[in-house]
């Protein structure tokens, strides 16, 4: 019986390698030897100026509030801890 | 000065006698070298042919993970035995405690490294013995480097939690300069030309990283294993 | 406690104001709108260096001195190293996407931020994870990467000028400054007030933990 469900399971994961296997229909395109200068970056791959400030800004935001964040959570449960102890000890 | 170099000397003769009775950690770490230039060959090469400068990167690659390895063991094998409190307790100078691992583990890296460079030479058909001096010189300074920072880390860790993968964590970041200026100046030495003078410059920055990490590191040994 | 919150809500009022400021400032010609970003980005790269350098100097004093407060301000300094790093390498290769057409170039000042970001992160991996005595050892790894930076630096810029240089960090022209200092001064305001809050949360739990030992061994 564990033979069969371990037959059956590996039959379930080998299947999708199977399928993935075959050969691949054409050759990917050849890769990118140098990196291109801004002026030579066809149309369609910029990305506008405007999402790129949006995104930074809105990044520091995050991560600076979230440091405070983190931070002040933190420290509200010690104090909140100490302040029980007090409360109970002293 | 005398008495630093005796204890020294004795924990590195200690080291050394418990090693040939078993060959434990001297065997597997040079298997886990050959090793790591097999699976980096076959990542790297491509239709039989190495891209340029990898056989230098694949030596030092090679050498800083099977050091790795062998730092933890090495001092895995003082905390089971329960020797590194002997260790601590014994009426010595603790930096010349750190030199004595310290050229264990040099010695350790040295035989690996034979073993290495002859590999790459002949897996790659690297030109070893094109400059054999410059390429001892910076294969020692390296590991000289490399060795001082990771004696003191795994010295360091020996009693903290997760100490097999904060070993890595730690030493890697730090022993970058050493990585960069050892590739750089193998692969300099490596080339159908060799560029004796970009090597020369690598190993001096390799010998001036040596003096002041080796100096931090026998200073701060103390405060480090004091409990 | 309370006039760290007002410094706080003064930050934040300084940061809700800053894309006004930086708006008023000419626009850089080659890059145009994109520059923008350098207003948070270097002051960010230049408080991650203070905050390594601070830690770092902390944690000399704390191996050396072993005063326990000088550990509490080496943590807090490591954490927000990591927090102004962390800002300088997203904000700057979202500048580079739009000034140099890449996401990351493998130039001196990128590696070598970013190797001494990895080293303040392993760090706090090892406050986190290392068990008991990883103060002290955490000490020894801030002081080895403090005097590694210039090594990191050296080994880098060589490494990449060797070969072929495939971009440069502008040079600033001085009509930008105002927004420059605007910014810099709500990120130090920031650390300043952030670096007091961390220190006041270490020191709590150190009281913490005296008081559970107390109970222990009344």
């Amino acid at each position: 019986m564990r033979l069969c469900r371990a037959l059956v399971c590996a039959l379930v994961l080998a299947l999708p390698a199977v399928a993935i296997a075959q050969p691949p229909a054409q050759q990917p395109p050849p890769a990118q030897g140098e990196f291109v200068p801004l002026s030579q970056v066809p149309p369609n791959e910029q990305i506008p100026a405007f999402t790129l400030v949006a995104v930074a800004y809105g990044f520091v935001w995050v991560v600076l509030i979230g440091y405070v964040w983190t931070v002040s959570q933190r420290l509200q449960k010690v104090e909140r801890e100490l302040s029980n102890l007090d409360r109970r000890g002293a | 000065m005398k008495a630093f170099l005796r204890v020294a000397w004795l924990v590195v003769r200690k080291d050394l006698t418990v090693e040939i009775r078993s060959l434990e950690i001297l065997s597997t770490t040079v298997f886990f070298a050959v090793t790591v230039v097999l699976v980096f060959s076959f990542g790297l090469i491509k239709e039989g042919r190495a891209p340029e400068d990898v056989a230098a990167a694949i030596l030092w690659i090679a050498m800083a993970f099977a050091g790795t390895l062998a730092l933890g063991r090495t001092f895995d094998r003082e905390r089971q035995n329960e020797t590194l409190r002997a260790l601590l307790l014994a009426p010595a100078d603790r930096p010349a405690l750190y030199a004595g691992k310290l050229l264990g583990m040099l010695f350790l890296l040295a035989l690996v490294e034979v073993l290495l460079v002859l590999l790459v030479g002949l897996l790659f058909q690297a030109p070893v013995f094109s400059s054999p001096a410059l390429l001892i010189a910076l294969l020692v300074s390296g590991s000289l480097g490399f060795a001082s920072v990771g004696t003191l880390f795994a010295a360091m860790l020996v009693r903290a939690r997760s100490r097999d993968v904060l070993l890595p964590i730690l030493l890697y970041p730090i022993t970058v300069p050493v990585m960069i200026a050892g590739v750089r100046g193998t692969a300099a030495l490596f080339q159908a030309a060799p560029d004796e003078v970009m090597a020369r410059f690598w190993l001096a920055l390799l010998l001036f990283f040596d003096a002041v990490f080796v100096t931090l590191a026998l200073w701060t040994f103390e405060p480090l294993m004091t409990d | 406690m309370s006039r760290i919150k007002a410094i706080l809500v003064m930050v934040a009022a300084m940061f809700v104001a800053a894309p006004w400021i930086i708006n008023a400032a000419p626009y850089e010609s080659t890059m145009g709108l994109v520059q923008k970003i350098f207003y948070f980005h270097m002051p960010s790269a230049f408080l991650f260096l203070i905050s390594a350098i601070v830690s770092g100097v902390y944690s000399a004093m704390f191996l050396f001195g072993k005063k326990p407060p000088s550990d509490w301000k080496a943590l807090a300094a490591a954490e927000l190293a990591l927090v102004f790093g962390t800002i300088t390498l997203v904000t700057g290769p979202l500048w580079a996407r739009k000034a140099w057409g890449l996401w990351w170039v493998w130039d001196a000042r990128l590696t070598s931020s970013l190797l001494l970001w990895m080293i303040f992160a392993a760090y706090l991996l090892l406050r986190r994870y290392g068990g008991p005595g990883s103060d002290k050892l955490g000490a020894g790894m801030a002081l080895f990467g403090m005097a590694n930076v210039p090594f990191i630096y050296v080994s880098v810029n060589y490494w990449r000028t060797l070969h072929p240089q495939t971009s440069v960090v502008p040079t600033l022209p001085v009509s930008m400054g105002g927004p420059l200092w605007f910014c810099f001064a709500a990120l130090l305001l920031f650390f300043l007030t952030m670096m007091s809050l961390r220190v006041r949360l270490e020191r709590q739990r150190a009281a913490l933990e005296r008081y559970y030992l107390s109970e222990d061994n009344p």
